[in-house]
Formats: structure tokens, sequence, C-alpha cells
């Protein structure tokens, strides 16, 4: 029993030596760089690592570049787990990703479409969970019309949804509102053809 | 003659003070996510992270040992450093119609996780991060830098 204790003991000082060796061994710089998976897991682009004339480019989910000093930049991949040891509170800070919506209007009116009245209590739901919301509201008008009219009429739509998130709760100074008339259409049509899909407001939220 | 000269000398003046103001003070993102103790050091001075606090193209943001931090820039890149970092943004420039600028920042030391936004989108050079050991071209995508020299 004795014996036992004194055995884990001795094993236990074993680990802790090892640990201090491995401690001291430790090269000065060990900079690691990983390229994350995108939206449904596939490649979410490419990150190119240069130090000291040597470059490595990461192209595929979880694959790392390790840097123990310049000039020396080594391949690799790493784990989902070891991603979340060394990087989880830098995962866990990172702010909600920024979301845009488009809402439809009643032609030559600042009235939303029925389809498009349900979305609204969508955005506003959406708003609630940004810390520090920023919100841009751009609208915008079908061809149908004069250049003056539209952009009226586009700021007049934007406005309309300002007004309604502000009666839901949303600090207007957190609202920014932009007219841009016919001159962003969605779909491109010739002038004066009235085109649903370009009167519309777009969210934006981040 | 001479009045012209001085009045255009006068002009050119107020468009350098101008463009030098513009400079000084130019927005690049906000705080959302603000944990421990969290700093922006700003023309010397310091300043507490708190969400809702501005950052600007120049500024350093520190980290302690408890601290971490989530920043949304205006193009939408996000950038999040977790316990003692120190990220710098050099250089943050966005035009929100055309999308072009440029976006560079260095990790000094720490770890940080990146999204990239509309400027990495626009031109594949346009955003660069740095560590004191290598750096990192962004072609549209998430990833993830640890840097230091292993004294901590």
């Amino acid at each position: 029993m004795t014996r036992a204790v004194s055995l884990r003991r001795l094993a236990g000082l074993a680990s802790l030596g090892f640990l201090l060796l491995a401690g001291c061994a430790k090269p000065a710089r060990d900079d690691l760089y990983v390229l994350l998976p995108g939206k449904e897991g596939q490649s979410s682009g490419a990150v190119t690592v240069e130090s000291g004339g040597k470059q490595a480019i990461l192209d595929q989910p979880y694959e790392a570049a390790r840097v123990k000093e310049p000039g020396r930049v080594e391949p690799g991949t790493v784990t989902q787990e070891q991603v979340q040891q060394a990087f989880g509170s830098a995962l866990a800070a990172q702010p909600p990703r920024p979301v845009s919506f488009t809402l439809y209007f009643l032609e030559n009116r600042d009235e939303l479409t029925p389809e498009s009245k349900p979305i609204l209590a969508q955005v506003i739901a959406e708003i609630a969970r940004f810390p520090a919301p920023e919100i841009v509201v751009i609208g915008h008008t079908d061809r149908v019309g004069t250049l003056t009219r539209n952009d009226a009429l586009s700021l007049q739509r934007a406005g309309r949804m300002r007004d309604e998130l502000v009666k839901a709760g949303v600090d207007p100074a957190r609202v920014r509102v932009e007219g841009r008339g016919e001159r962003e259409p969605l779909v491109p049509t010739a002038d004066e053809v009235a085109e649903p899909r370009n009167r519309r407001v777009e969210i934006n939220i981040r | 003659m001479r009045a012209a000269l001085a009045s255009l000398a006068s002009a050119m003046l107020v468009i350098v003070i101008a463009a030098t103001d513009l400079v000084g003070a130019q927005e690049a993102g906000h705080v959302k996510v603000s944990k421990g103790t969290v700093q922006i050091e700003r023309g010397g001075q310091k300043v507490p992270a708190t969400v809702g606090a501005t950052v600007q193209s120049g500024d350093v943001v520190t980290t302690s040992s408890d601290g971490s931090v989530g920043i949304t820039f205006l193009d939408n890149s996000l950038l999040s450093a977790g316990p003692n970092s120190v990220l710098a943004i050099d250089r943050f420039a966005f035009d929100t119609t055309t999308h072009q600028g440029a976006f560079e920042s260095s990790l000094q030391k720490g770890t940080l996780a990146v999204v990239s936004g509309k400027l990495a989108k626009a031109s594949p050079d346009a955003m660069k991060v740095k560590t004191p050991a290598a750096v990192l071209g962004v072609r549209g995508t998430e990833f993830l830098v640890r840097t230091g020299d292993g004294k901590e």
C-alpha cells in the first residue's frame, strides 16, 4: 500500500520533471496560423503565411503553419480540439456575423407587401441579438417615375422602416437611413418598367 | 497678385489641416464584445474598450490575462483577441461604395481570430495581418493567429 503510493508519487515527480524539461526546451517562439472552415464546412478561402522569405499557403480547413523562428515555416494540420485549446477565448469573443434583410414594397408606396410584413418581426428579433448594433437602412425603387420622385420615394421607404424599428424599441441613434432611388436596381430594366423586385429596402445589421 | 497668393496659401493650409484631421479621426470599427480588462491606446492615452467604443486607425488594443475583445469593422471584418494580446490597427481605409481600401493590423502577441470582410473580398491584397515573425495575406477567409516570444 505504502509502496504503491510512493511509486505513484515517484511517477508524479518524474512527469513533473519532464514537464519542467519540456518547458526549458520550449522554443522561444511557437507561432501558429490556422485556416478555419467556412460556412457548410468547405474551405473558406486562403491565407498566405510569409516569414523570412519562406511562404506557406493554407487553403484547406484546419491546415496550419507553425513558425518557431523567422524563415522556418512548418506546414501541418490541427484538430478542432487543438483549435479550441489554443484559440477558445478569441473564438468566444467573436462578434455576431453581420446580417442583411431585403423587404419588398407595394407599387409607388411606402407600404410593405403582405409577404414582407412578417420579415420585419425577424429583423427586430435579429437586432436584439447584436451588442451595440449598427443598422443601415437603404431604400430603392423600380424605374417607373422620375429620378427625383424615386429618390424621394426610396428615402421615404427607408424612413418608414426606421420608424417601425424605433417603434419596436430600437435606439434611433443606431439607425442610418439612405435612399438610392432607381439607381441600383436588383433586376436591371429599361426605364419606366414596373419591377416588384426593385421596390425594396435593405436592412443591414452589424 | 500678392493678395491672391496669400489667399491661395491660406486655402491650401485649410485643406492640409482638414486632411490631417480626417486621418486623425479615422473610424475603423466598434467594440462588440469586451470581457475582463481591455484597453484601447490612442495617442499615448489609455481608455477602457467598453462595448460600443469606437476603434480608430492607429489604435492599439490590449487585453489582460483575464481579457478578451471582439471588434466589428466598417467593412464587416470581425477581429477577436484572446487574453494577453496586443493588437495594433495599423491602417484602415474603406470606401463603402467601391469596397476598395486597405486593412493592415498586427498582432504583437497573443491570439487572434479573423473573419475577413468586404475589403478582402473586393481585392485580394487589401487585407494583411502581421506578427513579429510573419506577414499573412488574406484571400477572403476565416483564420486564426497565435504569436509570442514565449516569455509568458
